[in-house]
C-alpha cells in the first residue's frame, strides 16, 4: 500500500516522473501541463532526481530533442497539452516511426481557435493516428499509475513504441484528489532498467538512425511499426496485471462499471467517467440497469474486447469530448459503432459531444443521456443520432 | 596540421557510394571535417537535417556514414543534436558511458537560415556542446532550387525566377553569421572548401571548444547554380576572391578576417560562369550587377571596419 496524498493530477504526473527518473526530459510550458515541467525542475534543483532537463524553445524542439535523446540511448519523457501537442505533430510520427519508446504526459486541452486553455480531447484525438500508444486516465491516481506502466509498455522489446498518458486539463490536472503515492524504490524496481537496442552513442558500432525509405521499403517499415503498436495490447494487459500484483490496483484494456447486465450504457473516456459512475449508482438504486464502459487504452483500439463488453446493452451513448469535425460522429463513436458491426447486437448507438473548451458536464447532463437511452428503448426510435450536452440552444 | 599524405590516410567518416550529384561539394566539405577531426581523442556523432546531403547519404537499406548518424526532420538538426548531447551528459554523469564524443549538426541554408533558425537559436542559447555546420548552397536544392533567405540578390531560382518583368530574387541575402554571433557563442566562422586549410583550421578550433560553435560554409551546387561539375572548387575560390564570401571568424564579438585577396576581383568574375546569374549579363540589366557589387562591397567594408576596431566583449 502506498501513502495517501492529497495532490493534483499534475502533481501525480510529476511524482511519477520523479520516481521514473528518466535520463532526459525535454519540455516546453503550456497550460494546463506547465506545472509538470515546473515540478520536475524543482525536483532536480532539490536533488530529488538527476534527469537532464532540456528547456527547449518550442514543443517542436521538445519532441525533436526527445527523439535525439531516445535514439542516443536512454529513458526519455516529456509533457505537453493542446497547441504544444499540435506543434509536435510532425515529430510525433517520427518518434513512432523511429520506434523510440518515449513516454509523454498529455494534459488534454482544447485547440485554438478560439484560444481556450481548458480541458477537452481535441489534442489527443487529433493525434490518434500518430502511431503512439494512447492511454487515457480518469483521475490523478490513474494518471500516476498509467505513467509508470507506460514506461514498461513502451520499452517492451515487442513494442518499442512511444506512449502517451492523458489526463483531463483542469478537471484532473488542477483538482486536488486523494490518491496513493507508492514507494520510490518499489516504483524503480517495477519499471526496471532500460537497455536500448541500437544506441546512437555506441560509437564502436556506428548506426544510422532515420534513413529515408523509398517506395520499395517504406511500406514494410510502416507495417512493422504497426505490429509493434498492435502487440502493445497484450503488453498493456500484462503490465496492468503486474502493476496490480505489486501495488494492488489492477488495470485492463478498459474498465467496465456495472456493465454485466447493463441495458443503458455510456461509453466515455477521461474525467467524465467519475461523474458518470455517480449517476450510474443513483440509477441502479432506482432499479434502472445503467452502466459505463470506460475507455482506457484508446490506441491501439481494443475493438473486439470493447464490442464484446457492450453485448448486453439495449441502447448505447458514446460521449466524445471533441467535435466530430465533419465525420459521422466523434472518433470514439465511429470506432465503437464500427466495432459493433461485426457482433450480434444491433442496439442503437448515439453520440454526444460534450465538455468542449472546459464546458462543465454535470450529473444532470449525464442523467439526460440515460433518459434518452431509455426513451430509445421504449419507443424503438432514435430521434437524434448526434447531439450536444450543455450547449446553448439546439446544436442544429 | 598533418601532412597531406597523412591526412589522406585518415579514417573516413563519410564513405564513397553516396548519391550526391557528381561535383557536389557537400561531401568535399565533410571529408575535410573528418580529415581534421582528432578522432584519436574523441569520436564523432552527426545529426543531419533533411536536404540534399541527408537524402544522398542515408537511403535505406544503405548508409554512407561510418560514424553514428541521425536524421529526424528538416527544421530540427539543432534540437535533435541537443537531445543526443543531453543524453550523452546524462549517461556520463551516471557512469554509464565514458567516451569522449564531439557532436556535429549539419544542415544547408534552408534548414539553417529559414525553417531551422528557431531550433538553432535555442540550441546555441542553451549551450550544448555541438558544432553546427551550415553548408550554404544558396537555395533549397533538394526540392529543386527554390529561393531561400540565403539566395543572393538577383539570383534566379525556381521560386524567384528571372522572367519578362522580374529579374530573380529581389532581396539581398540574410546575414546569418551576424544573427548567430548575436548569441555570443564561443566561436563563429565562415569558410569555403576552396580554402581547405582555413576551413580545416576552423573545424579543428570549433571541435576543441566545449560549447556551441557555428561555421557557415559555402557549398557550390553544380545543379542549382548551373556550372559544370568540375568547376565547384573554382567557383568557391571566385566567391572568396570577389569577397562575395569573406573568410572570417568572430570570437567574442571580435572579427578576424582570415583572407584578404591581394586583388579583389569584380563580382562579374563570380557571376559569369553560373547560369543562375546569366540574365544579369543581358543588355539593360547592368544596374543589377552594379547593385550586386554594391552589396558585396558594403558588407566587405563593414567587415574590414569591424576588424580594424577590434572590439571584444567580456574584456
Ligand atoms: C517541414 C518541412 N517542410 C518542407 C520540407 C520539404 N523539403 C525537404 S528538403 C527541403 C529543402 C532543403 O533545403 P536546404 O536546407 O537548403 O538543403 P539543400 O537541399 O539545399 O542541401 C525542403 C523544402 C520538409 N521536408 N519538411
Ligand atoms: S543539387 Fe546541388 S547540393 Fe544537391 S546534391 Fe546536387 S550539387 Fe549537391
Ligand atoms: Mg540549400
Amino acid at each position: 500500500m502506498g501513502k495517501k496524498v492529497a495532490l493534483t493530477g499534475n502533481e501525480a504526473a510529476a511524482h511519477a516522473i520523479r520516481q521514473i527518473n528518466p535520463d532526459v526530459i525535454a519540455a516546453f510550458p503550456i497550460t494546463p501541463s506547465t506545472p509538470i515541467p515546473q515540478a520536475v525542475a524543482q525536483f532536480i534543483a532539490d536533488g530529488e532526481m538527476d534527469t537532464e532537463l532540456v528547456t527547449v524553445e518550442s514543443e517542436h524542439s521538445a519532441m525533436s530533442a526527445c527523439i535525439g535523446a531516445a535514439a542516443a540511448g536512454g529513458r526519455v519523457m516529456t509533457a505537453t497539452s493542446a497547441n504544444g501537442y499540435a506543434l509536435m505533430w510532425e515529430m510525433l510520427y517520427i518518434a513512432s516511426g523511429m520506434r523510440l519508446p518515449i513516454v509523454m504526459a498529455v494534459v488534454a486541452r482544447a485547440l485554438s481557435a478560439p484560444l481556450n486553455i481548458h480541458g477537452d480531447h481535441s489534442d489527443i484525438m487529433g493525434g490518434r493516428d500518430t502511431g503512439w500508444i494512447q492511454i487515457i486516465s480518469e483521475n490523478s491516481q490513474e494518471a500516476y499509475d498509467n505513467l509508470i506502466q507506460a514506461v514498461k509498455i513502451a520499452e517492451n522489446k515487442d513494442v518499442m513504441t512511444p506512449a502517451l498518458v492523458a489526463q483531463d486539463g483542469f478537471n484532473t490536472s488542477h483538482t486536488i484528489e486523494i490518491w496513493e503515492l507508492e514507494d520510490d524504490n518499489k516504483v524503480k524496481e517495477f519499471i526496471g532498467e532500460y537497455t536500448p537496442l541500437f544506441p546512437l552513442l555506441n560509437t564502436d558500432d556506428p548506426v544510422t538512425h532515420g534513413a529515408w525509405a523509398p517506395p520499395n521499403w517504406y511500406f514494410e517499415h510502416k507495417i512493422n511499426q504497426l505490429k509493434g503498436l498492435l502487440d502493445s495490447k497484450e503488453v498493456v494487459e500484462k503490465v496492468g496485471k503486474e502493476f496490480g500484483d505489486t501495488f494492488g490496483r489492477y488495470y485492463g484494456l478498459y474498465e467496465d462499471y456495472k456493465l454485466d447486465d447493463a441495458e443503458y450504457v455510456i461509453v466515455a473516456a477521461g474525467s467524465v467517467c467519475g461523474t458518470t459512475k455517480d449517476v450510474v449508482d443513483n440509477l441502479r438504486e432506482n432499479g434502472i440497469k445503467a452502466g459505463l464502459l470506460k475507455i482506457r487504452l484508446f490506441r491501439p483500439f481494443p475493438y473486439r474486447e470493447l464490442a464484446e463488453a457492450l453485448q448486453s446493452a439495449k441502447a448505447i451513448a458514446v460521449l466524445d469530448r471533441v467535435s466530430p469535425a465533419g465525420a459521422q460522429g466523434g472518433p470514439l463513436f465511429t470506432e465503437i459503432r464500427s466495432a459493433l458491426y461485426d457482433t450480434q447486437t444491433r442496439a442503437p448507438v448515439i453520440n454526444y459531444t460534450y465538455g468542449l473548451g472546459g464546458r462543465d458536464t454535470q450529473p444532470r447532463h449525464i442523467n439526460s443521456v440515460f433518459e434518452t437511452l431509455k426513451k430509445i428503448v421504449e419507443t424503438g426510435k432514435v430521434e437524434k443520432q448526434f447531439d450536444c450536452l450543455n450547449l446553448r440552444g439546439e446544436w442544429r | 596540421m598533418a601532412l597531406l599524405n597523412e591526412l589522406a590516410k585518415k579514417k573516413e567518416g563519410l564513405v564513397s557510394g553516396h548519391r550526391l550529384c557528381p561535383g557536389c561539394t557537400h561531401s568535399v566539405i565533410m571529408r575535410q571535417v573528418f580529415a581534421v577531426a582528432e578522432t584519436d581523442k574523441y569520436d564523432i556523432v552527426v545529426a543531419a537535417a533533411t536536404g540534399c546531403f541527408e537524402v544522398s547519404t542515408g537511403l535505406y537499406p544503405y548508409t554512407s556514414w561510418n560514424v553514428p548518424w541521425i536524421h529526424t526532420a528538416f527544421e530540427n538538426a539543432a534540437s535533435t543534436i541537443s537531445g543526443v548531447e543531453a543524453m550523452y551528459r546524462a549517461l556520463k554523469k551516471k557512469g554509464k558511458l565514458n567516451k569522449e564524443i564531439r557532436f556535429i549538426a549539419v544542415a544547408s541554408d534552408g534548414g539553417t537560415y529559414d525553417i531551422g533558425l528557431q531550433a538553432l537559436s535555442g540550441a546555441i542559447e542553451r549551450g550544448h556542446q555541438f558544432l553546427y555546420i551550415c553548408n550554404d548552397n544558396n537555395a533549397y536544392q533538394n526540392t529543386g532550387n527554390q529561393r531561400s533567405s540565403a539566395t543572393p540578390f538577383a539570383g534566379s531560382t525556381t521560386t524567384s525566377p528571372n522572367g519578362k518583368v522580374k529579374f530573380g530574387k529581389e532581396q539581398p541575402r540574410k546575414d546569418i553569421v551576424s544573427i548567430i554571433e548575436g548569441h555570443h557563442l564561443p566561436y563563429t566562422a565562415q569558410a569555403s572548401p576552396s580554402n581547405w586549410r582555413d576551413l580545416m583550421n576552423k573545424i579543428k578550433k570549433a571541435l576543441d571548444i566545449n560549447g556551441p560553435t557555428y561555421i557557415n560554409v559555402l557549398e557550390p551546387c553544380t545543379t542549382g547554380w548551373g556550372f559544370p561539375p568540375h568547376m565547384a572548387i573554382e567557383i568557391a575560390q571566385l566567391a572568396v576572391d570577389t569577397c562575395v564570401w569573406p573568410l572570417y571568424e568572430v570570437i567574442k564579438g571580435k572579427v578576424v578576417i582570415n583572407y584578404k585577396p591581394k586583388k579583389k576581383l569584380p563580382v562579374t568574375e563570380y557571376l559569369k560562369p553560373q547560369k543562375r546569374f546569366a540574365h544579369l549579363f543581358k543588355k539593360g540589366n547592368e544596374h543589377l550587377i552594379e547593385e550586386f557589387q554594391k552589396q558585396v562591397d558594403a558588407h566587405w567594408e563593414w567587415l574590414l571596419k569591424r576588424e580594424e576596431c577590434g572590439i571584444e566583449y567580456g574584456v
